[in-house]
């Protein structure tokens, strides 16, 4: 049966399908397979995978909710396809990318010295909320700031990729990659035999030998924690899960104690040493003591025994510095400075408001621009140009010119589309990619990454809290 | 293993045993109201008493109608001990350790928790037999599990230690206010009603059958004996204390009738009182004041249990065992 018959890519760029309708060379096994079903196999195939997954409750919370309850990760059956070549491209440039980040978040809490070139102007970091005073002259172990990345990728219609942003707090989804992959398997068992695809289910195991990489002392079996802030964090599932795989304790703020220049888990055998924490809360919310007097989730005194180095904390604090949407913008001349390279992955064009001529340029083409606030993330303070308001414009060029620090402009891009099932038949819709990068004893990329789909019609918006869904992502290990 | 962990696991499999004992006494009453004589008004006062939550009760509900203490006993989100609370309890403790025990254990008890938070009252007030099997067959279920896909290491001897205490607790309660209530009556004696009372008695803790096994016919004494100091029925007094003491001891790595804190203490001081006890000595020494004693008793073994294994807490910067 012609499943795909009455597919329409409507002009945008489509992973699967090139304009005039054909396969793309590295999807053309998968077209073939699906449509040599017989007819209602895709339905009966997603229906058991829907329930596969409700029976292993991949879930993630919303919330506020009382009753605990907790919600289902859509999930779309038709695997993203990455063509092995353009994988390798993309591998080089996220590792160039690292690399030089981490080397500009050291020189900025130590000499400085790419502010003093006047390469990144000074005020632009020095400025940021993301820059920490307490880190100033730090030293992590073994010299790494930005241990896990999860940098967002977007393709825009003439099918250029760019980095849309990197995400150096506490990137999440990588969760889903692992149980997306064991249910497409479950799924498509044979059309998985044939294609060759780069595994994903060892990433576990590369993040925990990063996490014990950064032991340096002869300690014989470090003890590594993943440091959550409860159960009611929206992201759970993926904390118990990640500790699960590793075979780690989970471990929240109230179990941990400092305690003799160490920090101590509180066990039922009395205080046991703690050497590396994974923690996915916030650095505002680490150490009471230090950072934010009001956290409940942190633990007193954290911040000490990090700095004399008894403890290693992944991401080191103060990272985010480099997450402000103004520095990132300056990613292409950080990468230049410190590794003398051109940038491999070009950042997506960005106009900065407190540039006299970019300034100009934004206010007087407010309608076909996206603005951000530099210091916001999750679509909040944001204006996208074409969907907006007359009185929505001028609010924003109010503000803009009130504290033009806080705003840049990018174009809006028309994002790619993939196939999507929607009910008994396929629709187009918009996806970004974002692969997980791990820096340790060397520079990891999880082949592939969280393809995030925007499910509701025509909308651009991927996150799982505003109608999102995932798909797996297909790496061939060949190039077509 | 963490102590916030294992203090989740041993409230988890408390608070669902519990569940469980609520679901079998008040079942075990209805069946008992059907067969009372003509004339004698039904009893479900002792019912709340059995809880210990009496004084909580008489201040919301007043009057102890069958529709009210089915409502408080099952249903009330408000009575912490009631099955809907003890489930959700139960679930979100169990939510909160989910990496350390089985994901077949988590979904039953998902499962188990939105049977009750799914069911009408109005249908288990019409069907009240068929919904508290459900919920015993839910919580055997979740045992079941627990013993079969759980490897029996620390955190199973948790479990272990937090059921058999919250069962010995119950067992006691039901015989004190059962006791009580069923003292015969010079012209009840050896009547069909006196049979079935004891009975009731018996099954209040699942163990009539068992009790025929080794004893036979009826008798007060031995129904007493049975429930709290038989060896083998699991769920005499005995019984519980003597596997609770086993973990505790699996836990700690302690030997056997030796110790090194205050909970295998206690716990080894109780055991031994149950294990060289009496029926008739207990009862001259008054039998209501014999549990009262043990319930106070077992409170502070579970204090202990808690200062041991729970509540570590670092002084001046210093490590110091609350055992020290």
């Amino acid at each position: 049966m012609a499943e795909f018959a009455g597919y329409n890519t409507d002009g945008f760029y489509d992973e699967v399908f090139a304009p005039d309708g054909s396969a793309r060379p590295a999807a053309q096994m998968l077209v073939e397979r699906i449509e040599s079903f017989p007819e209602g196999e895709l339905a009966r195939r997603h229906i058991a995978a829907e329930h596969a997954l409700l029976r292993m409750g991949i879930t993630f919370n919303v919330y506020a909710d009382e009753q605990g309850i907790e919600k289902i990760f859509p999930f779309d059956l038709i695997p993203r396809i990455i063509d092995a070549n353009e994988w390798e491209w993309i591998e080089r440039g996220l590792k160039q990318r690292i690399h030089a980040l981490n080397l500009f978040i050291d020189d900025v809490y130590h000499d400085q010295k790419i502010l003093k070139d006047g390469v990144v102007p000074a005020d632009v970091v020095l400025s940021s909320e993301r820059y920490l005073q307490p880190c100033i002259g730090l030293d992590p172990p073994r010299g790494i700031w930005c241990h896990i990345t999860g940098t967002d990728l977007v393709r825009d219609g003439d099918g250029q990729i760019y980095v849309l942003e990197d995400n150096l707090g506490c990137p999440s989804g990588v969760s889903y990659v692992v149980e997306n992959r064991q249910l497409m398997k479950r799924t498509f068992p044979q059309l998985f035999g044939m294609s060759q695809i780069q595994p994903v289910e060892d990433y576990p195991s590369q993040l925990l030998n990063m996490l014990r990489y950064l032991v340096t002392d002869k300690v014989l079996s470090p003890e590594v924690a993943v440091l959550t802030p409860g159960i009611y964090n929206s992201a759970y599932f993926e904390h118990s899960f990640l500790a699960q795989q590793m075979g780690v304790e989970l471990v929240e703020g109230r179990d941990l104690v400092v305690m003799d220049g160490f920090v101590h888990a509180r066990t039922t055998k009395g205080f046991e040493r703690v050497d590396v924490i994974y923690r996915r809360i916030n650095d505002d919310f680490l150490d009471p003591t230090v950072l934010n007097p009001e956290s409940m989730l942190g633990v007193p005194g954290l911040m000490d025994v990090y700095k004399a180095g008894r403890v290693a904390l992944v991401n080191a604090p103060g990272t985010c510095v480099a997450d402000d949407k103004v520095v990132c913008s300056f990613v292409p001349k950080i990468i230049k400075y410190y590794l003398d390279e051109d940038i491999i992955v070009p950042n997506v064009p960005t106009y900065m408001c407190w540039e006299d001529t970019d300034r100009k340029y934004v206010l007087e083409h407010l309608d076909e621009l996206v603005v951000k606030e530099a210091n916001q993330s999750g679509g909040y303070g944001m204006l996208i140009g074409p969907h907006s308001t007359k009185a929505e414009r001028s609010e924003f060029a109010r503000r803009i010119k009130e504290n033009p620090r806080n705003y840049i402009a990018q174009p809006t891009l028309s994002l790619s589309r993939v196939p999507v099932l929607i009910d008994d038949h396929f629709e187009g819709r918009h996806v970004d990619l974002r692969p997980f990068i791990l820096y340790g004893e060397d520079i990891y990329v999880l082949p592939g990454g969280l393809t995030r789909v925007a499910l509701k019609k025509g909308s651009l918006v991927v996150n799982s809290s505003q109608g999102g869904g995932s798909k797996d992502t297909w790496v061939l290990s060949n190039p077509v | 293993m963490l102590s916030r962990v294992a203090e989740s696991i041993y409230w988890m499999s408390r608070y669902i045993e519990r569940a469980e004992n609520v679901a079998r006494f008040v079942d075990v009453n209805l069946h008992l109201i059907l067969d009372l004589p003509v004339g004698i008004q039904a009893q479900w006062e002792p019912l709340v008493a059995t809880t210990g939550d009496d004084e909580v009760f008489a201040e919301r509900y007043g009057e102890a109608s069958r529709e009210a203490v089915i409502r408080f006993l099952a249903f009330d989100t408000e009575n912490p001990n009631s099955i809907v609370s003890c489930l959700r309890a139960g679930r979100e403790n169990a939510r909160s350790v989910r990496e350390n025990i089985s994901s077949e254990m988590w979904e039953q008890l998902n499962d188990a928790y939105l049977l009750v938070a799914n069911t009408s009252e109005q249908w288990a007030m019409a069907e009240p037999h068929e919904f508290f099997r459900d919920i015993k067959l839910a919580s055997h279920l979740f045992m079941g599990l627990t013993d079969n896909v759980m490897s029996h290491s620390e955190a199973w001897h948790f479990c272990q230690l937090g059921r058999l205490i919250e069962r010995a607790d119950k067992t006691s309660r039901i015989v004190d206010v059962k006791y009580f209530i069923l003292l015969p009556s010079v012209w009840d004696v050896n009547t069909p009603f006196d049979d079935i009372q004891w009975g009731a008695l018996l099954h209040s803790a699942s163990g009539f059958e068992m009790y025929r096994r080794t004893y036979g016919l009826i008798s007060p004494n031995e129904v007493v004996s049975f429930l709290l100091l038989d060896r083998e029925f699991p769920r005499s007094v005995l019984y519980c204390l003597s596997k609770a003491e086993e973990s505790l001891h699996a836990i700690s790595g302690t030997p056997l009738e030796t110790f090194s804190n205050s909970a295998e203490q206690r716990l080894g001081q109780l055991r031994a009182e149950f294990a060289y006890a009496q029926v008739k000595q207990i009862l001259k020494t008054g039998l209501h004041e014999f549990l009262d004693a043990f319930q106070t008793k077992l409170n502070l073994v579970g204090d202990d249990i808690h200062k041991t294994f729970f509540a570590l807490r670092p002084i001046n910067g210093k490590s110091e065992n609350s055992e020290a």
